[in-house]
């Protein structure tokens, strides 16, 4: 069996694995990121909208094809009818970018590379090697056949399904409440309105919702999120779908470019991403916005904060838990409150009546929201409904 | 046309319409389900528990035998 070596181990190339792959790179130490894919960013598993503001936290100058538009503002219509615009005057926060994941995935594979980070694709993690009880890499297979890949740190960037953090033993298992189960369409030939991405709220998209994402000017991404506690039956939610892309007039007649499955993570954060020789990072480590089911920004951000502690492990060559504390607190400071805030705001949602959502959605379009931001829109919930925040209100 | 199931423990993956997403494999609560290359398995850690055949988005999945909780 081919055996290899590398200081840093990172399973999986999307964003969240090249971004620490890039700063691990960048501090010196050797690193390895392995892709079970063939092609980085593909196929794609996103809705691919993500703000700009929360983008600038980390440095990533987006090229041009990472971009497939740019959007003024998002809809948001309740059950009823009801629309809460947000619009370019508070433009910011939650969605301004529709990404191109295929490019956006590759470019920031690149700025990892560029740092001199080594990548192997098709080559797919099955196991760790431990010795002496002591976490010293991966066993994987790939196109050479099976490898040993030694390493002093194994990152976990591997997803939604994730087995490193589970093979470590560390508690990734999610109940049926912190589960989105997503489908979407990539529709072409649609007569819409491309420059705002639009929600749709309650009962038709339980613990979710229905989202249009705009690629281009008759191009959009089309595609719903159910909580799996309020699924029912098999295949519920593309079915769902197709019942409202049919009673759209602006979809009905869209053709299908593309399609995508997957389910997203709505829980509170986990307990634990790091322990001797392993973190976790992005939707493995659980760090996406349980209201939105955002993933992008979060991952990168972590990712960051991942790199940069483990290329100071490296240059202490001290990679044990404590060593790596930097990280578990790094991502906490910088994102656990607002995760927990949302999730506290999802359960709530969850429980809303139609009728609710239609109250709230037509008083906030009447006093109007400051800024495109999940915080922003609960803020201004309080001001007219306190009861429906009142558990959650010193995150506000 | 006669769609090939490729049968495991005591679920049911037909590969002409899984989509290797990888949904099933996050939820189940045993971790006895893989997705390896192009196909999904599950192993005997499965007590048909059913959470792979709800949260699977285009319903590929079904139980073909009862886990014990279930």
């Amino acid at each position: 069996m081919k055996s290899l070596a590398t200081d840093i181990l990172v399973v999986g190339a999307g964003p969240a694995g090249s971004m620490t792959a890039r700063y691990a790179a960048r501090g010196g130490a050797d690193v390895m990121i392995i892709e079970k894919r063939q092609e980085i960013g593909s196929p794609v598993r996103c809705a691919e909208g993500i703000s700009q503001s929360l983008l600038s936290k980390v440095e990533l100058e987006l090229t041009p094809k990472c971009i497939a538009r740019r959007v003024i503002g998002a809809k948001i219509f309740s059950p009823a009818g009801h629309c809460l615009t947000l619009s370019e005057k508070q433009a910011g926060d939650e969605v301004g970018i529709v990404l191109d994941r295929v490019f956006f995935d590759k470019h920031v594979a690149k700025l990892a590379i560029n740092e001199g980070a080594d990548v192997r694709l098709k080559t797919a993690a099955t196991g760790l090697i431990k010795e002496k009880g002591k976490i010293a890499g991966v066993k994987a297979t790939s196109p050479e056949g099976d490898l040993t890949i030694r390493a002093k740190c194994v990152v976990g960037a591997d997803g939604f399904e994730s087995q490193v953090g589970r093979w470590a033993g560390i508690d990734t298992n999610l109940s049926p409440n912190d589960i989105t189960s997503c489908f979407q369409y990539r529709l072409t030939g649609l007569d819409y309105d491309p420059d705002y991405c639009e929600f749709y709220l309650g009962s038709r998209a339980p613990g979710g919702y229905i989202w249009i994402f705009p690629k281009d000017e008759d191009t959009a991404n089309v595609g719903m999120g159910i909580q799996l506690a309020q699924l029912k039956t098999a295949g519920q939610i593309k079915q769902t779908l197709d019942r409202f892309i049919a009673g759209d007039e602006r979809l009905r007649d869209g053709k299908p470019l593309d399609m995508v499955s997957g389910a997203v993570s709505i829980s509170a954060p986990i307990d634990k991403t790091a322990m001797d020789n392993l973190l976790l990072v992005g939707d493995s480590a659980r760090q996406i916005d349980p209201i939105t089911g955002g993933g992008i920004s979060n991952g990168c951000i972590a990712g960051r904060i991942a790199g940069d502690t483990l290329a100071a492990a490296n240059e202490k060559g001290d990679f044990s838990e404590k060593s790596l504390q930097t990280y578990e607190n790094g991502w906490r400071d910088e994102m656990e409150n607002r995760l927990y805030r949302n999730w506290m705001a999802k359960e709530k949602l969850i429980k809303l009546s139609d009728e609710t959502f239609d109250k709230i959605i037509a008083t906030l379009a009447e006093v109007g929201v400051e800024k495109v931001s999940s915080l922003a829109i609960l803020k201004a919930v309080e001001s007219k409904y306190p009861e429906l925040v009142k558990e959650f209100r010193q995150f506000l | 046309m006669t769609r090939m199931k490729n049968v495991f423990q005591k679920i049911a993956v037909d590969q002409e319409i899984c989509m290797h997403c990888g949904a099933c494999v996050g939820t189940c609560p045993k971790n006895a389900l893989f997705l390896h290359d192009l196909t999904v398995a599950a192993d005997e850690n499965c007590n048909g528990c059913r959470l792979c055949v709800k949260v699977c988005p285009i319903g590929a999945i079904e139980i073909i035998a009862k886990g014990a909780d279930a």
